[in-house]
């Protein structure tokens, strides 16, 4: 079974589950998306390896930076009916407060998606969604891929 | 302008201080420990990080490509380590924003070797390049464009801050 094929079967069950075990780095990085409340969000579950800074503490930069993007991608893969991987052009990320100790939620918002790219914009939040941890603006390539 | 810029923090360190930047970046940062990323090279201005290909960093699992996300890590950290070598008083910094462009696909089971420049530093805000390759700085996978908010003297960061110097770290204190 394909990677692709696992995640149409997922999203055929809706088996969000099946979608993160597809990825070994949402996995390493405890991300798995979640609809509990009627709307797709992405949780990166707080790990004491996901600090960057032990003194005040602080999540590493990085790890907000890879939520917004594995968030992007879920949202791609689940909502809509691309017949293959999201492939990430560009990044930019804002940095907005410090990322506390604790569980983060992403949520992601497609700006256009084209034939051949998608413009996403995601933000990320721990406990006040109206106060963002960072946010971001992604460039995907939605084509499949070349050979 | 005649005035002489002010020695760096890294400049008044001995000669062969990889090896506290080492310690600095990747042994006392968890994230950077769990990636396990390496500091490879660290001069006044620049600052040169290796990130070896694990199974568990993988994004598409049918193509082995390591997940951009881990490249991200690696050149905000590196990037970081850039601005640290540019401080002249112990300062925590923050990363306020970072853009990067995923060139190519990186070839699986092969290290990813990020080489990052502070091209200029403010009173505010540090300026950052960075590009992650394989061994080709001219083939590269990924480049980023990153800045740098300074904290201000008894000042915490208001982001996420990447790394202080030695020196913050003995006598500075988070509130």
């Amino acid at each position: 079974m394909t990677l692709f094929d696992r995640l149409t079967a997922a999203r055929a069950a809706g088996d969000m589950a099946g979608l993160a075990a597809a990825i070994p780095y949402a996995g390493w990085m405890g991300m798995a998306p979640e609809a509990t409340t009627g709307e797709l969000l992405t949780r990166m579950r707080f790990d004491p390896m996901l600090i960057g800074n032990t003194r005040l503490p602080a999540l590493h930069g990085g790890t907000l930076g890879a939520l917004l993007e594995m968030a992007a991608i879920f949202h791609l893969l689940w909502e809509t009916e691309n017949a293959a991987l999201p492939r990430i052009i560009n990044i930019t990320v804002d940095y907005l407060r410090s990322g506390r100790p604790v569980d983060t939620l992403a949520k992601a918002t497609v700006t256009r998606l084209g034939r051949r790219v998608a413009n996403v914009a995601v933000s990320a939040w721990q406990e006040d969604r109206n106060r963002p941890v960072a946010s971001a603006q992604l460039h995907f390539l939605v084509t499949p891929p070349a050979g | 302008m005649t005035e002489k810029p002010a020695r760096t923090l890294f400049e008044q360190l001995p000669p062969g201080s990889e090896a506290l930047f080492q310690q600095l970046f990747s042994d006392t940062i968890p994230h950077n420990k769990a990636l396990g990323t390496v500091v490879t090279g660290a001069r006044k201005g620049g600052a040169s990080m290796r990130l070896d290909w694990r199974e568990d960093l993988v994004g598409n699992p049918e193509t082995g490509v390591i997940h951009g996300g881990a490249i991200t890590a690696l050149l905000d950290s590196c990037s970081g380590m850039a601005v640290a070598t540019m401080l002249t008083e112990p300062r925590p910094f923050a990363t306020l924003d970072l853009r990067i462009d995923y060139v190519r696909p990186a070839t699986p089971g092969k290290p990813v070797l990020a080489d990052a420049e502070c091209i200029r530093m403010t009173t505010n805000v540090a300026f950052t390049r960075a590009i992650a390759h394989q061994g080709d700085p001219a083939d590269p996978v990924a480049s980023s464009a990153g800045t740098f908010m300074l904290a201000t003297k008894g000042e915490p960061p208001e982001s996420q801050s990447v790394g202080v110097l030695p020196a913050e770290r003995a006598t500075g204190d988070a509130p």
